[in-house]
């Protein structure tokens, strides 16, 4: 199994990853190596309007493989920035760069966005060897 | 021999583990007053005793001249039909579990999935829902899901809808946070006009259901409700009669075309009237087709034509994710119930009508309504109450309540159409009418000459 983990991103226990775009607190979110490898090969792809505001831990995407659905959850409070429109026509992105051209969606995210709340990518990846026991 | 696979060894472990003394116990939350206690069932009895008994109970209907509608509708059946549909490969009440195992059902039910898309002119049906009424409680909850304009969860839903239709719309969604908002119809035409939607304009509504023909059989302006609706981001349900697409504008291309986009966003309705016997009320099946950008919102099973690895061609259960099996508590629906047998004959039906057949058929009980409204609405005390006009179905006013003019008729073996003076006061004495291409000259005549001896009998006893 598939299970890519890049030392310059943060992790949740729901398997996104977020990266930091710029400091000033827009983010960048994605699915991890090791969620698109279990999911399979995905058919659909549905992110949230630009403009909508998340709680953290919010359900508010959707990827879908042939025989599985899962929901993605923001892993912190924002404002949605900026989505991945190649999605809707290439959800194979998805599988095929998982942290590059794969990445679902912008936050802009608050000061009062917790961000200590995220796992670092060695934490990530005790935790999946926890998870596959 | 009971079929029940566990031991009495097991029952006593599987009780020890949960820590239950008996099986009983675990009905102690129910009180006892409401328990079922000894249910009354008959012995059984065998194929020659019970064939009687259903044939004794059948002959207590007679066989009334039925001109009822009101959403199930009496229509020829050509014989074939039912020939067919109780063959043994196609008589079984569900799409099988091992699905792709079963082609010639999954052919059946893709044909009939691009019958129906042919009929309303959407770009995709799923296999059927239980019936007129569920179909439009899930296009409800699929419109609320779907329109990404609304957060209000609110539905307007017009009082010319089918009142059976919208009470179960309220039972099934009403409990799911939906609101539905009731809009009056014109008194003068049996409509729902544009005037009684305009103080919804620039609120937020998820959907707007129109149902055409209407419950009172006028046929609605179904080009400038369905303008507002999307003018106001109000996604519109189209609830129709399959059998009147065959004359009437497919509801995709209700209204004008707007950024590329026209017509009702989803369809459903009734459709027991493609071959389906009316069978004292069931069972029916409801069907549902959509857009494809709303398909992942669809309620209900949907078979694809797909090639196998050796590029023949097959067909496959397809956008299972929807489904429960899959997303469990999200799934698009509860209520997944699909009426293979009765999708199997209304796909064997318009197979031998084609859409020649089916237009001959809408055709004939257009006439034969129009010709059943002219002879009755000659009888003294008896007159249209709508202007508006109409498809198979219509309302009649009479001059005095129409339940006492209805059992008289019955007596005479006439079924003389729905009252409704309870679900619509307001209207009256009203009473719905319907003629089909069952109804023949002689059968309006005789229904004609009927009404006007019971109304003038009663007059003269008066």
């Amino acid at each position: 199994m598939s299970n890519n983990i890049p030392g310059d991103l943060k992790y949740t226990k729901s398997h996104e990853w977020v990266r930091q775009v710029q400091p000033n607190g827009a983010i960048e979110i994605g699915i991890t190596d090791h969620a698109q490898s279990a999911l399979g090969d995905l058919v659909f792809v549905e992110v949230p309007d630009v403009g909508r505001t998340l709680k953290a831990g919010e359900a508010c995407a959707v990827v879908e493989s042939v025989k599985a659905a899962s929901d993605v959850y923001s892993p912190l409070a924002g404002k949605v920035i900026a989505i991945n429109d190649v999605l809707a026509s290439k959800p194979e992105l998805l599988n095929e760069d998982p942290y590059g051209a794969g990445w679902l969606f912008r936050l802009e995210t608050g000061a009062s966005a917790n961000a200590a709340a995220l796992m670092s990518a060695s934490a990530y990846e005790t935790f999946l060897a926890e998870e596959s026991k | 021999m009971a079929f029940i696979p566990h031991t009495s060894d097991d029952i006593a472990r599987m009780l020890e583990v949960i820590g239950v003394r008996s099986i009983e116990d675990l009905f102690d939350e129910i009180p006892a007053a409401l328990r079922a206690g000894t249910l009354s069932v008959p012995s059984p009895l065998s194929e020659m005793e019970i064939g009687r008994l259903m044939t004794e109970r059948a002959a207590t209907d007679g066989r009334p001249l039925n001109f009822i509608g009101a959403g199930a509708y009496e229509h020829h059946i050509p014989a074939p039909v039912w020939a067919i549909a109780t063959r043994g490969e196609f008589y079984s009440a569900y799409t099988p579990y091992q699905a792709e195992a079963s082609q010639g059902t999954l052919q059946l039910i893709y044909e009939y999935q691009s019958m129906m898309c042919a009929l309303t002119g959407m770009e995709v049906s799923n296999a059927s829902l239980y019936d007129g009424a569920s179909a439009l409680a899930e296009a409800c909850l699929m419109a609320v899901r779907s329109n990404r304009s609304s957060t209000s969860r609110r539905i307007l839903m017009p009082r010319a809808v089918n009142p059976t239709y919208a009470q179960v719309a309220q039972a099934i969604a009403g409990n799911q946070d939906i609101n539905f908002v009731p809009v009056d119809f014109d008194r003068a035409t049996g409509r729902t006009l544009l005037e009684a939607l305009k103080p919804y304009g620039g609120q937020d509504s998820a959907a707007l259901v129109l149902q055409q023909p209407n419950f009172f059989g006028s046929l609605e302006e179904v080009d400038a409700l369905t303008d507002w609706a999307h003018a106001n981001k109000i996604m519109l349900i189209a609830v129709v009669n399959p059998t009147s697409l065959a004359l009437l504008k497919p509801p995709a291309l209700w209204g004008s075309k707007v950024d590329g986009a026209q017509g009702a966003d989803i369809v459903c309705g009734e459709g027991q009237a493609l071959g389906v016997p009316l069978a004292s009320g069931g069972p029916y099946f409801g069907f549902m087709a959509t857009r494809m950008q709303y398909v992942r919102q669809m309620p209900g099973r949907i078979v694809g034509r797909t090639v196998d690895v050796e590029g023949r061609p097959g067909f496959s259960l397809t956008l299972q994710a929807r489904e429960q099996h899959i997303r469990r508590s999200k799934a698009t629906s509860n209520i997944c119930t699909n009426q293979g047998l009765m999708v199997t004959a209304a796909t064997i039906y318009m197979s031998l009508l084609g859409p020649q057949g089916l237009e001959a058929v809408a055709q004939a009980s257009m006439q034969r309504t129009a010709d059943l409204i002219a002879a009755l609405a000659q009888v003294p005390g008896v007159k249209r109450a709508f202007t508006a006009p109409h498809f198979h179905e219509a309302v009649l006013l009479l001059d005095r309540p129409p339940a006492a003019v209805l059992a008289a008729l019955s007596r005479r073996g006439i079924l003389g159409g729905l009252d409704l003076s309870e679900r619509y006061p307001e209207l009256g004495h009203a009473l719905l009418v319907c003629a089909t291409e069952t109804k023949l000259g002689v059968d309006i005549e005789s229904y004609a000459a009927a009404l006007a001896d019971v109304m003038g009998a009663s007059r003269a006893a008066a």
